[in-house]
């Protein structure tokens, strides 16, 4: 017998705080199980940097502060066949949102030039640095997202729950995912 | 003499006077609604509480029951209407929940999971509203109020001091205070 090609999930984290991904190894040894149904691909779980094209599963947490973020945000649209949007930063900005109403020269200004403490700041300049955006979006402003899973962060077992529904469709070789819980 | 209406198939009886939310209410029937608080008289602004009435769509906490109306309620239409009215007051303002010190504790909040608003859908107008701090004793957060009026009317009505109003029109409608320089540490407001 043949053993069942596993899915592709690739996960990022963009303007996020890690959270949504701690919260997804909050599965703890049930990420074993899960293992056998699905492999992971770009991820910072696994270093790997792009996205295959073949992805199945793409995970977003965060939204999109700076240029790299619409960047990577749009790779993981055109390499996966279903985006998720996971927790409440992906979903509606979240924290990092929450400087919308401030003028960006502003928030620069007082971070690396006015702020107690500070002597001879500068705002960091070099070219590799990704230039932040003016605000920060929630991800289904810029590409069309299949799912989303709120939460600051979504429990571990709403991850396995909310991304076992979105492959559903794709037929039982998904019905473990919650079975593993 | 008991009069009946049906919500939904199931029988509700109301008295005279009796508004279809009331009624319901009584009955133990939950309509999701904001604007619409029983201690006040009804606004009708928020459509939330919105219904088909014999097939029309009104406001129950406006509409006087009658004897042998047909209301439907939780049919996936119009549940999918106050979704979408919902999902607008989250991005007319700034409604950041995990941050929130209402968080759990908030009509808005409880309204969505109620109805099953998983994102925002529309675009966030992220909005410029800076908070009053002026008073001592009272913090008006702008950056949450969905023009609800429940201040005006408890102000207006309840405690006889109109401190608040709506002013402007349509999306530039915003809540303003009865004071010279329109800061609330300027009217003398007392909590309490």
């Amino acid at each position: 017998m043949t053993e069942k090609k596993k899915l592709k999930v690739a996960t990022t984290s963009l303007a996020g705080c890690f959270g949504c991904h701690m919260s997804f190894l909050d599965i703890d040894e049930r990420l074993f199980t899960l293992l056998e149904h699905i492999e992971f691909d770009r991820s910072p779980l696994t270093d790997i940097k792009t996205c295959s094209p073949d992805c199945d599963i793409g995970i977003i947490e965060g939204g999109l502060c700076n240029a790299e973020n619409v960047h990577v945000l749009r790779e993981f649209r055109k390499n996966c066949k279903i985006l998720i949007a996971m927790g409440a930063c992906a979903i509606n900005g979240g924290l990092p949102a929450q400087r919308n109403h401030l003028p960006l020269t502003t928030i620069l200004e007082e971070v690396y030039h006015t702020s107690p403490g500070l002597a001879n700041g500068m705002i960091p300049n070099d070219p590799e640095l990704p230039l932040p955006l003016n605000q920060v979006h929630p991800i289904h402003e810029v590409v069309k997202i299949d799912y989303f899973m709120p939460g600051c962060p979504p429990s571990g077992r709403r991850n396995l729950e909310g991304a076992d529904r979105s492959v559903g469709r794709q037929g039982a070789r998904t019905r473990a995912w919650p079975d593993a819980l | 003499m008991s009069y009946t209406f049906t919500l939904d198939g199931k029988v509700i009886p109301f008295a005279d006077g009796q508004t279809i939310i009331q009624a319901a209410s009584a009955a133990g029937v939950f309509i999701p609604h904001l604007c619409y608080h029983p201690e006040f008289k009804p606004h009708g602004s928020c459509k939330l509480c919105t219904v088909r009435v014999n097939g029309r769509h009104t406001a129950s906490c406006t509409m006087r029951a009658s004897a042998g109306m047909v209301v439907e309620s939780e049919t996936e239409e119009i549940n999918a209407e106050r979704r979408a009215l919902t999902q607008m007051l989250f991005v007319e303002g700034n409604h950041f929940c995990p941050s929130c010190e209402q968080s759990g504790n908030c009509q808005l909040q409880a309204t969505a999971y109620h109805l099953g608003m998983m994102s925002p859908h529309y675009d966030h107008f992220f909005p410029n509203r800076p908070v009053d701090a002026s008073h001592p004793e009272v913090l008006l957060e702008f950056n949450r109020c969905i023009l609800c009026s429940l201040c005006v009317r408890a102000s207006r009505d309840v405690d006889g001091k109109n401190v608040f109003a709506l002013s402007g029109r349509g999306i530039k409608t915003h809540l303003i205070v009865n004071a010279k320089s329109g800061a609330a540490g300027r009217y003398g407001l007392r909590a309490g």
